[in-house]
Order: structure tokens, then C-alpha cells, then sequence
């Protein structure tokens, strides 16, 4: 069965030239969407139509497009990667949408994410957290085997769950108060759950939390808004699990 | 422990833990007040309140309760003001209702609204108990004990204004709703929470709240529909 056509929708889509502009939101019609394409490859459809008419495309990030890389944003009609839950913008489809649809499509909005251009936004932010302490020290040498050390299951389970993140900042651009919380809570959960990465769990703890802190993303109020928006629908459990390593990391000091 | 109250954390560590005062405070406040519908001849509450006033371990928790709440205030206020600052730009359009609770979104605005019924409150009795007097406070013996008549002086207030009635029961009902995500926020931040027991608290919250909200609002409705007399 062929798949139902959008005859018209409007796309209420923020603009903006480059970081210093000021940008505004422009309207489009755009015609004939098949329900089966993606968010995305309606959006391609957008800009090889502005393309024809000689007008600048709307410049948006996407890559693996299969919901892996996390290079996708969008808060689409007023949530993050739009109105599904646990899939990112280029996982979303357009029979999510009714035709005659009006639907609204912003950057992600939160300070330490400054827009570049149109909805690309720079979240250089979430590497610099990483480069904080995101990672274990280890020496080169030989592979050592990887079931050298045991590991429990639950242990390894939860650790991958964390693991399971991919950046996209979908969280700090959910969450009311711009928090990075669950972002970092899941990188420093998926290291402090196993014993590769226990070694430099105090340092690392505060190490990330100071530069969150530093590059000014809120404070974590425990809404939930960022679980439930998560593409990878990581658990608020690991924000839990942040405090308790934050907190006995700074009971040593 | 350097850097501890600048970092986020340690801030909501300290804010959760003055919360936590807080609600117990509230156990043993919500307990004796209930004396007041538990006796209509007030005697019960009046030795009570007697004995709140004259217990030397109360005089030393009176001045440490103002602390933790100048300490919930001052750190919510802090925190809420950065967190406005940390989005410059504000969303066109939002929708928040499915992925949050109505009160974990407001709670700043609930604490405001608490804080506002609270200087009404301290006004009426402990301000009057403490500096100003009433006439109705006036001396009463209770099993040969002198006391100041407080249970006059509450269920005056209650018995001679409606809206009073009506505005203590906002009270509660706006505490009650500071509760139902405080309650359980307080254990997340010190991360005493997991998998399993966020639904316990989440669950025991809910429970905690309706019982303070309820406790508190039975008073006044008490009052008003003259069961006291």
C-alpha cells in the first residue's frame, strides 16, 4: 500500500544568518509529503525547493541518519526531536504529522549552545565536559583480554545503558532549567559502574561537574523532562548515581 | 570539601537537606495542631503549645528552624535565578505537560506562595505570642499550671474569619503541592535514589504530601464548619 500524501503543511522554521545575526522565524508551505518520508528528508525536500527558487537552504545537522550518531537536534512543535518519545529527528516520520499541519521548528535553545546558523547550534559544550574527565587513563601496550577482569552482569548492564548516550543534547534543550545533568550523569555512570573506570572516579566526578558548572548550563531540578525526551531513554537513576559520586569525591577532599 | 557550595551539586545537596528539616519540622508542627480539633475545650493544645514554649531543646531548634529556612530560601533563590539565566534565548513554543509534573516545574513559584502564607501566619500567632500579645492570649490555668490561652487565640482567628479559614487552606494545599515533588527531589539530589526506590518516593511523596496538605486544611475547615463548639 502506497504510503498517505501531506498535501500542504506549513513549516514555521527559525532563521538565523550566522552566530552574531539576529534571527527570526521565516513561514513555508511545502506540498505533497509522503507520510513514509522522514522529518529530515522532508526537510531536504524544503531546501531543494528553496534551492530552485535562488534562496538560501535551511542549514540543519544531520548524519548517520538512523538514529545513532547523535548529530540530529530540532525541538519540533515545542519538544526535542519532535512528538515521539525515544527516537531522535531523524527516526521521526511524517505520518507523526496531520496534513494541513502547522509545525514549529527551533534550535536548540540553551545558552551554552550557541546558535551557529539557522538550527545549528554548536555543542562544542558537551566535549569540552568530556575532555574534563570523560574517560579512563590506561597504558598502551598489548590488548589485554577482555574477560581478564570479572565483571557483575547487573553492573555491566547499567554501565551500558549509560553507555548508550549519544550527545545529542536533547536533555540540557528539554530540560526548563538548561541542565547537562543527565548528559554527564551517563558518561560519568557507564565509567564509575565498572572497575576500569573506578580509579579515577572521585577526580573525575568533580572534574566534569566543575565544567558543566564552568560552561553555565542550570541546575538539575529533578523534573524528569530530559528521561523522558531522551532519544536513548537514559534513566534519571544515573543523575542519583552523579550525586553520590559527586558527593563522596568531595567528602574525601 | 573547597568549591562545594559553588558547584551546582553541593548547592541542591544543602537545599535537600535543609528541605528535609523542613518536613520534619512540619511532622512535629502538623502533630500539635491537631490537638486542636482533637479537644474542643483546648485544654490539650494549650498544654502543648506550653510546652513547645518552655521545652529548653525547642528553644535551641527555634533559632536553627529560622536558619534552614533563610538557608531553603536564599539557596532556591540563588539556583533559580541561574537557571533562568541559563537559557538567554526562550523557546517559541513549548510543551512540558507530558514530560513533567506541573509542580516540579514550580516549585520556585510554590515555595514564593508558601512564603507568603507563612508571614501571614507567623502575623497571627507567633508574632503575637512571642512580642505583641492579644487580649485572648490572656493567662489560664491548666492543672495548676499558668499558660497563655493559644488555643483562644487560633480558634478566634478561625471562628471570626472565613477568608482567613480560606487562605490556610491555600496554604496547605500550595505546601501540600511543594511536597509532592520536594519530598522525593530532596533524596534524588543527595542521590540516596535508584531504579527502585525513585517509584517508593515518588509513590511515598504523594502520600506525604496529601497527608500534611489534608492534615493542615482539616483545621481551619474545622473551624468554619463549627465543629468546634
Amino acid at each position: 500500500m502506497a504510503d498517505k500524501i501531506l498535501k500542504e503543511l506549513t513549516l514555521k522554521i527559525w532563521r538565523q544568518k550566522d552566530a552574531k545575526s539576529k534571527g527570526g522565524f521565516e513561514t513555508y508551505k511545502i506540498h505533497d509529503i509522503s507520510t513514509g518520508s522522514s522529518f529530515l528528508e522532508m526537510l531536504d525536500i524544503l531546501n531543494e525547493q528553496l534551492v530552485s527558487e535562488n534562496k538560501e537552504p535551511v542549514a540543519f545537522d544531520h548524519d548517520c541518519r538512523e538514529g545513532i550518531c547523535g548529530t540530529c537536534s530540532l525541538f519540533i512543535d515545542g519538544r526535542a526531536h519532535g512528538p515521539d518519545d525515544d527516537v531522535t529527528t531523524c527516526q521521526l516520520h511524517m505520518r507523526r504529522f496531520q496534513d494541513g499541519a502547522t509545525i514549529t521548528i527551533e534550535p536548540w535553545r540553551c545558552g551554552a549552545f550557541p546558535v551557529i546558523k539557522d538550527l545549528i547550534v554548536d555543542r562544542g559544550a558537551y566535549e569540552k565536559i568530556l575532555q574534563a574527565g570523560g574517560y579512563v587513563s590506561v597504558n598502551t601496550g598489548g590488548v589485554p583480554d577482555g574477560n581478564a577482569i570479572p565483571i557483575a552482569k547487573p553492573a555491566a548492564d547499567e554501565a551500558m545503558d549509560a553507555a548508550a548516550c549519544i550527545g545529542c543534547g536533547a536533555c540540557a534543550a528539554t530540560c526548563k532549567n538548561s541542565s547537562a545533568m543527565l548528559f554527564v550523569a551517563a558518561k560519568v555512570s557507564q565509567l564509575a559502574l565498572l572497575p576500569q573506570g573506578k580509579i579515577e572516579a572521585a577526580r573525575r566526578a568533580k572534574a566534569m561537574v566543575a565544567k558543566m558548572d564552568e560552561l553555565g548550563f542550570g541546575n538539575c531540578t529533578n523534573t524528569g523532562a530530559c528521561e523522558s525526551e531522551c532519544p536513548k531513554s537514559i534513566s534519571i537513576e544515573h543523575i542519583a548515581r552523579l550525586n553520590r559520586e559527586f558527593l563522596k569525591a568531595k567528602l574525601k577532599d | 570539601m573547597s568549591n562545594f557550595l559553588t558547584s551546582s551539586i553541593g548547592k541542591k545537596i544543602i537545599l535537600s537537606l535543609s528541605g528535609l528539616f523542613l518536613i520534619a519540622f512540619l511532622c512535629v508542627h502538623l502533630a500539635l495542631n491537631l490537638l486542636l480539633i482533637v479537644d474542643n475545650s483546648g485544654e490539650l493544645f494549650n498544654i502543648g503549645a506550653h510546652f513547645m514554649a518552655t521545652n529548653p531543646i525547642i528553644k535551641i531548634v527555634e533559632p536553627i528552624l529560622a536558619i534552614g529556612f533563610i538557608i531553603h530560601i536564599i539557596l532556591a533563590s540563588i539556583l533559580t535565578l541561574q537557571n533562568r539565566g541559563a537559557r538567554p534565548i526562550k523557546y517559541d513554543l513549548r510543551r512540558q505537560s507530558g514530560n513533567c509534573t506541573w509542580a516540579s516545574r514550580n516549585m520556585y513559584i510554590l515555595g514564593g506562595l508558601v512564603l507568603i502564607f507563612l508571614f501571614v501566619h507567623l502575623w497571627n500567632f507567633w508574632w503575637k505570642i512571642k512580642f505583641a500579645g492579644d487580649p485572648l492570649l490572656a493567662e489560664i490555668n491548666v492543672d495548676g499550671t499558668a499558660m497563655e490561652n493559644t488555643y483562644a487565640l487560633v480558634s478566634g482567628l478561625f471562628k471570626s474569619s472565613i477568608i482567613y479559614c480560606f487562605l490556610y487552606i491555600l496554604g496547605g494545599i500550595f505546601l501540600g503541592l511543594h511536597l509532592t515533588h520536594g519530598f522525593w527531589s530532596a533524596f534524588q539530589s543527595i542521590g540516596l535514589c535508584n531504579q527502585i526506590w525513585r517509584k517508593r518516593l515518588e509513590c511515598l511523596a504523594k502520600i506525604f504530601a496529601f497527608i500534611i496538605a489534608a492534615g493542615f486544611c482539616i483545621i481551619p475547615l474545622y473551624f468554619m464548619l463549627g465543629l468546634a463548639n
